[in-house]
């Protein structure tokens, strides 16, 4: 029934108007083209200015000279083990962050003595730039992977913390009444309500931490590094290798956006209930 | 003790502070609520109607005064005072029936008589065949109806509701008020009920308390003498409408003061 309803919408006849009204829906088709058009377009800018001739391949290389560059590196300069190593990184970094950041989160939102023990301190220290801790970070830790996991900790830990312990403060009070009025102890309101009721907040907090994660990395991995995607980037600006830096470039967005469908695929499948 | 009285609230006042100035809420409230008494408290809204029935609940400590409930000084919320929001507090992570057994299974009933009385309370409030929905697939009167019923399932000593039906729209309200007479004629709870809706109030109670403008204090106590079992048609009877105009009177009174006041 719902969905030969939902095709009938689909197919109804509409004007200029339909599409341009706020925040109303527009057909599902409709969609998929301009979010694959948007695309294309920078593909066809990008085709213009180089195959075109506007523009030195030097500073910036055609799509295709990317592409072969991309494929080189593959085939010729171990890229995969590059990337594996920023992936380690990332992941490594944010797990940290996360295990020790979302119980936290979740005290500074529920109780006020955790809140007035640690959000000045974080709230100060999540102004820090992580990028300045490299130096500090080198001296300490040296230069291997726990100095750019370290980056990653201090670039998403801080923030984490904070947006966790907001989750928490906006779970509806009337709810933690009403299982109080069920006769609920508060260790069980904690765990019974206030933990389920934030978790859909935690994770959509966590895919957007986990982003960060990744500007993070390049960072990190720019400054005395012998692998990972940032190195490759920064080793490729000494021999001017532009294809190298672009191809780079797009691998991380695409991890990102890997990243970013994963937690949104959680999402759905852990919380089907949410309205 | 006294005899037959289930809930006393005895000279309870709460003062808040606010903006550095204190505002008295609840000012000297004395109320015997009977046993198995369907009681009502009236008043325009900002009345301190809520606070007295969340003061009830435990959730707010009295400033002055306490309240007994079965003559034990009540101190803290418990499963014995069940309690129905205006708002729709279903926890949304669970199932109705989960919502209904939430109360059970923190008290540690074993997982077959959580279900059974569960399944009992699902039929008893009409949503049968909706046992595995999730409160989001719900309209706001049957989230009203499972919320009563997860109350209810708890076997509370007295149940708590304030202004349930608030948020309703007028026909699913009239129904939802049928369906609750039906089952207090049938289970006999002790209910203390908070509302605005005058010709609610005499629908549903026994007694009705009219409340006067903050600060709130108890006006005037109307016996609702109308026999039962009731139904919707009794709305239209004299005695009804007599006892309508007699409340109407006294709130208006207190309406106008309570406007006045904000302005």
């Amino acid at each position: 029934m719902k969905g030969n309803k939902e095709k009938e919408w689909e197919r109804a006849p509409r004007g200029l108007e339909d599409f341009l009204s706020p925040r109303e829906p527009i057909p599902k088709r409709l969609y998929l083209v301009l979010a694959l058009s948007s695309f294309a377009f920078f593909l066809l800018v990008w085709s213009v200015l180089t195959y075109g001739g506007f523009v030195d391949p030097l500073f910036l290389p055609s799509p295709g000279r990317v592409f072969r560059a991309g494929v080189d590196l593959f085939v010729e300069l171990e890229f995969t083990t590059d990337i594996l190593s920023s992936v380690y990184r990332v992941m490594s970094g944010f797990i940290v962050a996360a295990l020790i950041g979302v119980p936290l989160g979740l005290f500074m939102g529920t109780f006020k003595v955790a809140e007035a023990l640690t959000e000045p301190v974080i709230g100060f220290i999540r102004y820090m730039p992580a990028s300045a801790f490299i130096p500090l970070f080198i001296l300490w830790l040296g230069i291997g992977d726990i100095e750019k996991i370290a980056i990653i900790f201090v670039g998403s830990f801080f923030q984490l913390v904070l947006m966790v312990a907001v989750v928490a403060k906006n779970v509806q009070k009337e709810m933690l009444e009403t299982a109080y009025t069920l006769g609920a102890r508060r260790f069980q309101v904690i765990w019974k309500v206030l933990l389920p009721a934030s978790l859909p907040g935690i994770v959509d907090t966590l895919r957007i931490i986990v982003g960060w994660a990744w500007t993070y990395i390049i960072v990190a991995e720019l400054v005395a590094s012998a692998s990972g995607i940032g190195y490759m980037i920064i080793s490729s600006q000494r021999m001017l290798r532009t294809g190298n830096i672009i191809f780079g470039i797009l691998t991380i967005g695409m991890l990102g956006l890997l990243t970013d469908y994963f937690f949104k695929w959680l999402y759905d499948r852990l919380f089907p209930w949410v309205e | 003790m006294e005899e037959g009285i289930k809930l006393h609230i005895h000279n309870v006042s709460k003062t808040y502070r606010s903006d550095g100035h204190e505002v008295l809420a609840v000012d000297e409230i004395d109320l015997k609520i009977r046993n198995k008494e369907f009681a009502t408290i009236i008043g325009p809204s900002g009345c301190g109607k809520s606070t007295l029935l969340r003061i009830v609940a435990g959730l707010v400590k009295p400033t002055k005064g306490i309240v007994r409930l079965d003559g034990n000084v009540i101190s803290r919320p418990g499963y014995d005072r069940g309690m129905v929001f205006q708002s729709y507090t279903l926890f949304p992570w669970l199932t109705v029936k989960e919502n209904i057994q939430f109360g059970l299974e923190i008290s540690g009933m074993p997982k077959a008589q959580q279900e059974e009385i569960a399944q009992q309370f699902i039929e008893r409030v009409g949503l049968k065949g909706f046992e595995k929905s999730y409160p989001k697939g719900l309209s706001g009167g049957m989230k009203q109806r499972v919320a009563i019923a997860r109350a209810l399932a708890n076997n509370p000593a007295i149940l708590l509701l304030d202004e349930p039906f608030g948020a309703l729209d007028a026909q699913t309200r009239a129904l939802m008020q049928e369906l609750l007479t039906q089952v207090w004629e049938e289970l006999h709870k002790t209910i203390l009920f908070v509302t605005h809706d005058v010709e609610e109030a005499i629908f549903l109670s026994d007694r009705v308390f009219i409340m006067t403008a903050r600060p709130g204090k108890i006006k005037a106590e109307i016996d609702i003498p109308l026999e039962r079992p009731r139904s919707y048609e009794i709305k239209a009877t004299e005695s009804f409408l007599n006892l309508k105009k007699q409340a109407l009177r006294l709130i208006r009174e207190e309406a106008i003061k309570a406007i006045q006041c904000r302005e």
